[in-house]
């Protein structure tokens, strides 16, 4: 069956990359993926939004309209997306970020609808680690442990593969980073 | 076995065009399929072949058409504005019989409409585009295994038939990413290019030309373009039948709604519903025969397409008023979800 998620926040935050390496990890742990990156007029401190299916079939859609699970960065992406979240869907959110005060919603973390929710500290953690950019890392940690995807390993390879050879001497900070997020979650 | 690899649609045409043989790329930018310039250019001096950012899209073709005289497997790509722009060249390069490959990732029109992925270029792509009697082979891929391979097959068969040949995709294709395997590229037996400029010294001079003046002489011209397009017919319909067998109700789509198909299919046969999906790979040549006989099983149709109602148009003409054919489409680069088609194929059954 197609397992959708939908990763939405700003501009600049690493939004498609989170993306990325959540597919390329699929395709990794033997899946068949899909990635589908926003790709209108977003720039940083604009919207970004991607769409990643994986399945144990060949994908059909690369596009959903209710997904199964969101990975949310702010509070503009909560409000357009939250809405279309399956019912049983989980929500992965940047609780440094988002919370019902900080995005002015009526308590959708203690909604006892259906949701499974995940806060994770993300960008304290990040900066913690030097860096608030390392924050989609730590929710790519928290996603892995949540979706049990792949192990770390397998997220180190996809890690590799996927970033800018430019950026390897951060390898290390951002697998730290991944850990962090990983070990931080306790799937129900 | 190759290993599986992970790209954008727009790089798995510019990898495959390049592991192919093309050796000369002109092009103009714009969204959604610039991934294929950027990579061309980055790829064509690796190879020793030419990458040229023109300075229009009328530029970019009428290279296209010198590189291929020369001899050069050329390409050229763009998204549907463009496209119409490079119309006139188009229409050149069948005259002068000349093969090439040319990539149209179409976005909303009409004008500049805007990036999203659409299919409203069916009727241009199928139907002429530009002036005179002629056609295009013209292909359309649905995910990248289908990228890969159909480029490489369009550098063959428009070698094969001196006839420009197009990639008909689309801006959800060319910016997507998912894993393919990049197969090898093996040739096949074409016909030697006897026909290519490049220099007559000890030979007589060749010429390439779409101009034909003599009495009856461009009837016969166009009646030789046309025995190319009948063996065509012949010889290289592609499609794809999904679960038709037992079907009552087919739908037909190609490209990015097939996908969208697909997904609305296996939701509807979980229903219990028997309902299938029928593909043309090749939109000309278009799988006429194909649905003919399923029309002539009894089944009905719905087409589904990313504008309007284009492609329904060659369905209705394939089933002849056999069977019933319903259309479903979303335009202005908006997308389609499955469950809008699960829906319509509800009230269908």
């Amino acid at each position: 069956m197609d397992k959708g998620i939908i990763i939405a926040g700003s501009g600049g935050q690493g939004i498609l990359l989170l993306g990325r390496l959540i597919a390329y990890t699929g395709m990794l742990a033997g899946k068949n993926v899909t990635w589908f990156p926003s790709y209108g007029a977003e720039m940083r401190g604009g919207t970004a939004n991607c769409t990643v299916v994986i399945s144990d079939e060949v994908v059909g859609s690369p596009i959903i309209e209710r997904p199964d699970m969101l990975i949310i960065l702010n509070c503009p992406s909560l409000k357009k997306f939250i809405s279309r979240l399956k019912p049983e869907g989980s929500l992965i959110y940047d609780a440094s970020l988002v919370s019902s005060e900080k995005c002015g919603m009526n308590g959708f973390e203690d909604d006892s609808s259906s949701y499974r929710l995940y806060g994770v500290n993300a960008s304290d953690e990040a900066s913690a680690l030097g860096s608030i950019k390392f924050a989609n890392m730590v929710l790519f940690g928290a996603f892995l442990k949540i979706s049990g995807l792949a192990n770390l390993t397998v997220a180190e390879e996809a890690l590799k593969s996927t970033l800018a050879s430019r950026h390897h001497h951060l390898i290390p900070t951002n697998l730290e980073a991944i850990r962090r997020g990983y070990e931080g979650v306790n799937p129900s | 076995m190759n290993k599986r690899v992970l790209m954008k649609g727009n790089e798995v045409i510019a990898e495959a065009a390049i592991r192919a043989g093309c050796r000369f790329y002109a092009g103009y930018p714009i969204t959604p399929q610039n991934e294929i310039p950027e990579y061309m250019s980055k790829r064509m001096p690796e190879v020793g072949g030419v990458f040229i950012q023109a300075e229009s899209e009328l530029a970019a073709i009428n290279m296209v058409f010198g590189a291929s005289a020369a001899g050069a497997r050329a390409m050229t790509s763009s998204s549907s504005p463009g496209i119409s722009l490079k119309q006139e060249g188009i229409s050149f390069l069948v005259g002068a019989e000349l093969p090439a490959v040319i990539v149209n990732m179409q976005r909303g029109g009409p004008g500049l409409g805007n990036i999203s992925g659409s299919q409203q270029d069916y009727f241009q792509a199928v139907k002429g585009g530009g002036h005179g009697d002629y056609k295009l082979l013209v292909y359309a891929p649905f995910n990248h295994q289908e990228l890969w391979s159909l480029t490489m097959r369009a550098f063959d068969r428009a070698d094969e038939y001196r006839n420009p040949v197009m990639i008909l995709a689309d801006g959800v294709l060319g910016q997507m990413m998912e894993p393919f395997t990049p197969t090898d590229y093996n040739p096949p037996e074409l016909p030697p290019k006897d026909w290519v400029l490049d220099g007559c010294k000890g030979r007589p001079p060749r010429v390439i030309k779409s101009l034909y003046l003599g009495e009856g002489e461009l009837e016969r011209h166009t009646r030789k373009l046309f025995s190319k397009y009948k063996k065509m017919k012949e010889k290289d319909v592609l499609y794809e039948s999904y679960e038709t067998e037992d079907a009552d109700l087919v739908i037909a789509a190609f490209g990015i709604a097939a996908r969208v198909c697909l997904s609305a299919v296996r939701m509807l046969r979980e229903k219990g519903c028997r309902v299938g999906l029928f593909r043309p790979i090749t939109l000309f040549p278009f799988p006429e025969k194909e649905i003919q006989e399923i029309a002539s099983a009894g089944k009905r149709f719905l087409v589904v397409e990313l504008n309007m109602g284009q492609m329904v148009e060659d369905v209705k003409l394939s089933v002849n008023g056999m069977t019933e054919v319903s259309f479903y489409g979303r335009t202005g680069g908006s997308m389609i979800f499955p469950e809008e088609i699960v829906q319509e194929a509800e009230r269908m059954l």
